[in-house]
């Protein structure tokens, strides 16, 4: 007989209810992957100086390096004003993992850990990313995409799709092009 | 610069816009000397597609001179060059794989969300079609913004005339890759849903693929004409019923091959497609996929069913039995371009393949909301429109 319960092998993330839903800890949770056409150790040396990061994820103002585990992270909020926290690595195992999690009394209180893995042969590397949000409770899905002006699962899942086209092209894809629409400027991305 | 702008439901406008500029380093910007309008811009100018935007500059057949390249381009100033309509970035695995209109980074990352919903992964990038795939202006204006220009356009050698190259950019290798999705064999009868540009470049790469025999269908007299003069036999549906004519010519064997190059937007008067079209205009469903019903059942045991046509979405009382039990092979996709150019640049250095027939209207581009509304009214006499940026208004028949 089998278990009357099989856990499967799915990850975490893709739970039902899962992503971006408050776990039994109550805290607001993302997770994505995304598979990138480079070596693991190329991905790991690039994310590890977080400040490769700043023209790969939205609203980043600035990161700035206080020593090799601590750094500081400027994020733009609505209307003009900003939100910063300084960022502990807790966990780092070259080529395979970096773990990290903001530190007390930061506005936005988060931990979050990068996965890299090698997929099949020649076909690179699967990055798996997750945040955990923190304080819990319903409100904090809805804060925090205040925030970050967007739901976390998105922002996370746009902010992967730049690093991959960064690190695959050398360039973060734009289709900033003239239009018929006088708000709009030709040189930057209109959505 | 002067750009034809889509406005909304058949209205197209001619409009001042800021001129494109260098933004990524591989990008380059295009003067554009020709630029045709495409039967899937009918689909737009139908309002079919969702996401188009009042102000998007249409357009995703183009060619012109190279004016002002990026630090990564390797493309020179003043060559000429003919552009996919597929923005593909070379690098991932798809490209890497020569499935370039599947290629995974040249959708904006902004842009990407609505067709993972509707398709389960992102898809590529276009040019000029609506934000689903990235919003990237269009090549029916002076000027053209063209990233990752180091994978995309192929350099034109001298002496060879725009007309002659210009449908390199999309119709060219979409009838070629149709043909090739049919997987033709030796002997073997290939049936062509559809007379237009597409259509007819299916039947010429069917031809030059080997085929035995090719039928045509559709229900304009010019555009059978086209097709008769490409050395297929035609069949108009107005006048016949598709499936006996087709057993018979097989002698009961049917078509080892079908090609749909109709769509989303198939004419005709069967009641499946009259229920169709009611669903379509109040948005109950999108697709009308009639011909591609006729072309599943009429389909050979065993045999083959090629899809170029376009659609977007679902689709109504789709024949699934048909296609088990006869075990059919579906091929489909919208077309990598940049696995065909220099192929196809070589037949038609080496004459071998004509595109110029096709061409039945020229004109600038401030006749182009004329020549919308001519093209969508009149499918018979306007086969192929061909606007000259720069050329004097009031257009003309090729």
């Amino acid at each position: 007989m089998a278990d009357t319960h099989l856990q499967d092998d799915a990850p975490a993330v893709a739970a039902r209810g899962g992503n971006a839903h408050s776990d039994r800890d109550e805290q607001a949770f993302v997770g994505r992957s995304v598979t990138i056409n480079r070596p693991r150790q190329d991905i790991y040396d690039f994310w590890r100086d977080f400040s490769n990061l700043v023209p790969i994820m939205e609203n980043i103002e600035r990161i700035d390096r206080i020593d090799h585990q601590r750094s500081h992270w400027v994020v733009k909020a609505p209307a003009g004003n900003s939100v910063e926290w300084d960022s502990l690595v807790t966990a780092e195992e070259p080529g395979r993992r970096i773990a990290w999690q903001s530190v007390e009394g930061a506005d936005i209180k988060s931990s979050g850990e990068v996965e890299f893995l090698d997929a099949a042969p020649g076909r690179g590397t699967i990055v798996r990313a997750t945040i955990a949000y923190d304080p819990p409770g319903g409100v904090i899905a809805q804060w925090i995409a205040k925030l970050l002006q967007r739901e976390p699962n998105v922002q996370m899942r746009r902010d992967l799709r730049r690093l991959k086209q960064f690190l695959e092209t050398g360039e973060v894809t734009s289709s900033a092009s003239p239009s018929g629409r006088e708000s709009e400027s030709p040189t930057e991305q209109a959505l | 610069m002067r750009a034809v702008t889509w406005q909304g439901r058949h209205k197209v406008q001619v409009d001042n816009v800021p001129d494109p500029e260098i933004v990524n380093p591989r990008d380059a910007i295009i003067r554009v000397t020709s630029t045709a309008i495409c039967g899937s811009d009918l689909h737009l100018y139908d309002g079919y597609i969702p996401t188009m935007r009042a102000g998007d500059i249409l357009g995703h057949e183009f060619m012109g001179e190279v004016v002002e390249t990026g630090s990564q381009s390797t493309l020179q100033k003043g060559q000429r060059v003919v552009v996919p309509f597929t923005v593909s970035c070379g690098n991932c695995f798809f490209c890497g794989k020569e499935q370039y209109s599947a290629c995974d980074n040249a959708n904006p990352a902004t842009t990407s969300d609505m067709s993972e919903t509707l398709y389960g992964y992102p898809m590529g990038g276009a040019f000029g079609y609506a934000h689903l795939t990235g919003g990237y202006a269009g090549g029916q204006a002076e000027y053209v913004r063209v990233p990752y220009s180091d994978v995309g356009p192929i350099v034109i050698p001298d002496g060879l005339e725009d007309d002659k190259v210009l449908f390199l950019s999309d119709i060219l290798p979409t009838g070629w890759m149709a043909a090739e999705n049919a997987g033709i064999e030796e002997g073997d009868t290939v049936a062509v849903w559809g007379c237009g540009p597409v259509g007819l470049f299916a039947v010429q790469s069917a031809l030059l693929q080997g085929a035995h025999r090719v039928i045509a269908i559709d229900h304009y007299p010019g555009r059978l004409a086209l097709a008769r003069q490409l050395g297929a036999e035609v069949l108009n549906y107005s006048d016949t019923d598709i499936r006996e004519a087709l057993f018979e010519m097989t002698g009961g064997i049917g078509p080892d091959a079908c090609i749909d190059c109709v769509g989303m937007e198939t004419h005709g008067l069967g009641i499946d497609n009259i229920i169709d079209t009611v669903k379509a205009h109040t948005f109950l469903g999108t697709d009308r996929p009639a011909a591609l019903r006729q072309a599943i059942l009429a389909c050979r045991k065993g045999g083959r069913v090629s899809i170029p046509g376009v659609y977007g979405g679902m689709a109504d009382k789709f024949p699934i039995g048909a296609l088990m039990e006869k075990g059919l092979t579906v091929k489909s996709g919208q077309t990598h371009v940049q696995k065909y150019s220099q192929m196809l640049l070589d037949l038609i250095a080496e004459d071998k393949v004509d595109t110029t027939f096709m061409i039945s209207h020229r004109g600038s581009l401030e006749d182009g909301p004329a020549l919308y509304k001519h093209w969508h009214d009149d499918q018979d006499e306007y086969t192929k429109i061909v606007l000259k940026p720069g050329m004097e208004a009031s257009h003309e028949r090729a």
